[in-house]
């Protein structure tokens, strides 16, 4: 695997540059160290719809012109706002890259923000909303969430909240936008088939000329100690009913993540390109016949979040059966722990998802500008190595840490018919 | 740098004496391997009062072999770091798995206990047949379901199999016993047309020694040829307005028949559907239904021709009380696709879209798995990626019309709505 070229212009831009010549592509990151952990009370969702405006045009690519400029020579983008980070990405032929290079330099600071287009996006982003809240399973992880955390921005969903999206104005989110959007909260990924010093030359002649920027103060409370089991209520009228366990787990840059990350491997599956028929909570919810179906996952994120499980009952089957058979699990590893076996397949699994993952230029690019919203380029390049050195009794000893009541939040949803 | 599309030359293409269709394009670049392809069983040959046993039948399919059993198929595959997956359509039982390249044998070899020697053990069926009733549970609320479920019968007729939803339904699935699962299997699974891909970093001989291997000697003399699809007439205009408790959008789908991708005039109809729904911000209907009014998420179009003459839609999401003019605003963008020919800008626009693509379409051994299985499947010859740009370039603002106006009439459409 290639080296990565890592530097800074000295308008304050990070840069992160891989030739990859597998394919004639290059796929261009831009990433904002600003998402919706960063957001106050009354304008929860102003990161994403940031994001949408970005897409509305600037006084050199004026809405419409934006839409078809990738498109038209074959190429794909898109962009999403995560908790902790906004991601533009643009994926095309090789020989077309000066295009990315050319409109992402620009809405970096030039985003007209027109009033009347911030107006129609708001209902395109309360229709986004919508769109999710048509699916009952949204109702009951935003309520574990904001149950989970009460403080920390990670309590709202990153779309924001129906009344913030509703009463929000244009000024708040340019407001958003100049404080957040500059070369020095900014990281710019290109992977693909160029040449690097070929490559550092076009990206000083696009990127050279913004003016220098200010590493923003980035809004962010800690959410202080949980006390106690937490507990939440969803009900809608469907027919189908789910539990929801949550855990406050480390964040990514934490050595006890690593340890979570292969616990959630035994537990659940390693996801990916990999099934999950073997787990542990595949045998005790699903071939019990209690549930239909249960996945779980821990996230990268900056601050502390949630190791959660999901399961889907069967009819017949009660909320309790399954958290009891649930806990149980909980129990087992908290007072056994792991097996050798166990630990060297969530290692090979991951080995091979790994692989899976980064055969795509595009996924490459997104390793490296994940790693930088985490804080340190190399997390992604480093993972497998820093996973095979995780052991039994560190496994052990974060599920006995972390898998317990004082960290837990419980949702039910309850069908009412 | 230049990229060679696979084609005639670097795709190695043999058909064994029992009908199977193997063909492997070599990615040494990468570490794994992709096996796909397809067994002509599909739910063509379903009665509708067993509607959904095709589907069980390609899900119990991994739930144990005459060799492994459920816990010994599962550990062999999720122990190496790979998967095998089955489904279902209405033509086709299809298959998709992937694992490190050095493991391409047992992948082979457990993709051939999973189509030629499976033993649908009761338990397995039966907690298979609950999980299938708790997801048909919770679709009976799911507002993009239920209008898709609208769209079918509006478009088909009841003696039509694209009418049915593979999955089955609540009612058909208590009634579908091993035996029918079972003896389907015995009558229709064989090699006979059976298409199997593999893309990786493997050896092209090796890789076709190993299916041999595991395949050569899959005969079964009764597989049935699959039967015609039943003659189509014209859909009789129709609007399905669903309410749904507990939601906060309607889902809304405007469809009618559309081509298969045997239609002469198919690809026409693929770019004149580009220019309305696909492009950029999802073409005409997206700048005008999104960007220009505001009202919507989502709003894009597809021809979904396949085999048979698929559906050619407008989805959407939109605020309930949207949806008369969300309506309104695509049914006229439809009468202007069909009255006055695209621009010379829009059809440049999505010709140079559509073939410009290919590259990345062909980043993974999934994508290229994908062309060369379809390349193979529709029977378009295996240089068909290296004559698409020019198909594509000599299509004519005249031909995109044509086929709009082939397919589509504003006034006759199948509208279903589902939600608040």
């Amino acid at each position: 695997m290639s080296q990565v070229t890592y530097y800074t212009l000295p308008n304050g831009l990070t840069v992160l540059l891989k030739e990859i010549h597998t394919a004639p592509v290059i796929s261009m990151w831009t990433l904002y160290r600003v998402g919706s952990r960063n957001e106050r009370t009354g304008t929860t969702g102003a990161s994403h719809w940031v994001e949408h405006m970005m897409f509305k045009g600037t006084k050199k690519y004026p809405p419409g012109i934006l839409d078809g400029l990738i498109d038209r020579v074959g190429g794909q983008w898109n962009a999403f706002t995560s908790h902790d980070s906004t991601m533009y990405y643009e994926t095309l032929p090789a020989e077309y890259i000066h295009i990315a290079l050319d409109l992402e330099s620009d809405r970096m600071t030039n985003a007209l923000f027109d009033p009347d287009e911030t107006e129609s996006e708001r209902t395109v982003i309360l229709s986004e909303r919508q769109g999710s809240e048509n699916q009952p399973t949204f109702w009951l992880r935003e309520e574990v969430r904001s149950t989970a955390f009460k403080v920390h921005g990670y309590h709202h969903e990153i779309i924001g909240d129906a009344h913030d999206l509703t009463t929000m104005t244009r000024d708040q989110l340019y407001a958003h936008y100049r404080h957040h959007y500059n070369p020095a909260n900014a990281v710019l990924v290109l992977a693909g088939a160029f040449d690097t010093d070929d490559m550092r030359e076009k990206i000083e002649s696009y990127y050279g000329k913004i003016s220098t920027g200010t590493k923003p103060d980035l809004f962010s409370r800690p959410e202080p100690t949980q006390l106690g089991e937490r507990r939440a209520m969803v009900e809608r009228p469907i027919k189908t009913a789910f539990v929801m366990m949550a855990h406050r787990v480390p964040q990514a840059t934490h050595p006890d993540w690593l340890a979570m990350s292969v616990l959630d491997s035994i537990l659940t599956g390693a996801g990916g390109s990999i099934d999950n028929k073997t787990s542990r909570l595949y045998g005790a919810l699903v071939k019990s016949e209690v549930c239909a179906g249960m996945s779980g996952g821990i996230n990268e994120t900056i601050d502390p979040y949630l190791y959660t499980i999901s399961m889907t009952l069967r009819d017949g089957h009660t909320h309790q059966e399954a958290e009891t058979l649930l806990l149980a699990e909980f129990d087992k590893v908290c007072q056994d722990g792991i097996t050798p076996a166990e630990l060297s397949r969530a290692k090979k699994q991951a080995r091979a998802n790994f692989a899976y993952e980064t055969e795509s230029i595009t996924n490459q690019a997104y390793g490296l500008a994940q790693s930088s919203a985490l804080g340190d380029p190399t997390w992604h390049d480093t993972y497998l190595a820093r996973l095979e050195s995780v052991t039994i009794d560190e496994a052990l000893t974060a599920a006995q840490r972390y898998l317990i009541p004082q960290n837990r939040t419980v949702g039910w949803l309850i069908p009412t018919g | 740098m230049m990229q060679t599309l696979p084609n005639t030359k670097t795709i190695t293409r043999d058909i064994l004496p029992n009908g199977l269709r193997v063909l492997i394009y070599e990615t040494p670049h990468t570490h794994s391997v992709v096996i796909s392809g397809s067994v002509e069983a599909g739910s063509l040959f379903e009665s509708p009062a067993k509607s959904g046993m095709v589907s069980m039948l390609a899900s119990s399919l991994m739930r144990g072999t005459h060799k492994y059993d459920f816990n010994a198929l599962h550990n062999t595959l999720e122990d190496m770091g790979a998967n095998l997956g089955m489904s279902s359509g209405v033509h086709k039982i299809g298959f998709h798995g992937k694992a490190l390249a050095e493991d391409l044998p047992v992948l082979l070899e457990l993709l051939s206990e999973a189509l030629r020697h499976p033993t649908f053990p009761t338990e397995e069926i039966e907690r298979l047949r609950g999980e299938r009733l708790t997801w048909l549970n919770y679709r009976q609320q799911d507002t993009g379901w239920l209008a898709a479920r609208s769209i079918r019968e509006g478009l088909y007729p009841d003696l039509h199999p694209y009418h049915y939803a593979n999955t089955g339904t609540l009612d058909t699935i208590p009634t579908i016993s091993i035996d029918d699962i079972r003896d389907y299997h015995a009558t229709h699974f064989g090699a006979q047309d059976m298409v199997l891909v593999i893309v990786g970093s493997v050896d092209s001989a090796q890789a076709l020694a190993t299916v041999r291997q595991y395949f050569a000697d899959w005969d079964n003399p009764h597989q049935p040829i699959p039967p015609e699809l039943p003659a189509l007439i014209s859909q009789q205009p129709h609007y399905d307005r669903m309410k749904v408790a507990g939601k906060s959008q309607a889902d809304l789908i405007m469809a009618t028949l559309g081509p298969s991708r045997y239609a002469p005039d198919y690809h026409a109809a693929v770019v004149a559907n580009g220019v309305l729904g696909q492009f950029g911000m999802m073409g005409r209907i997206g700048e005008v239904v999104r960007e220009r009014e505001g009202m919507a998420y989502h709003v894009s179009s597809r021809v979904d021709g396949g085999y048979g003459p698929g559906a050619w839609r407008i989805v959407a999401g939109v605020h309930p009380d949207n949806v008369d003019k969300t309506i309104a605003l695509c049914r006229a963008e439809l009468a202007r696709l069909v009255n006055e020919p695209v621009t010379a800008d829009e059809l440049r626009d999505f010709q140079s879209y559509t073939t410009g693509r290919l590259p990345l379409q062909l980043e993974t051994n999934e994508g290229i798995a994908n062309s060369i299985h379809t390349m193979e499947g529709y029977g378009y010859g295996l240089d068909y990626l290296m004559n698409y740009r020019e198909m594509i370039d000599v299509i004519t603002a005249d031909d995109a019309l044509k086929a709009a106006q082939a397919y589509i009439n504003p006034d006759n459409l199948v509208i279903a709505v589902a939600g608040a």
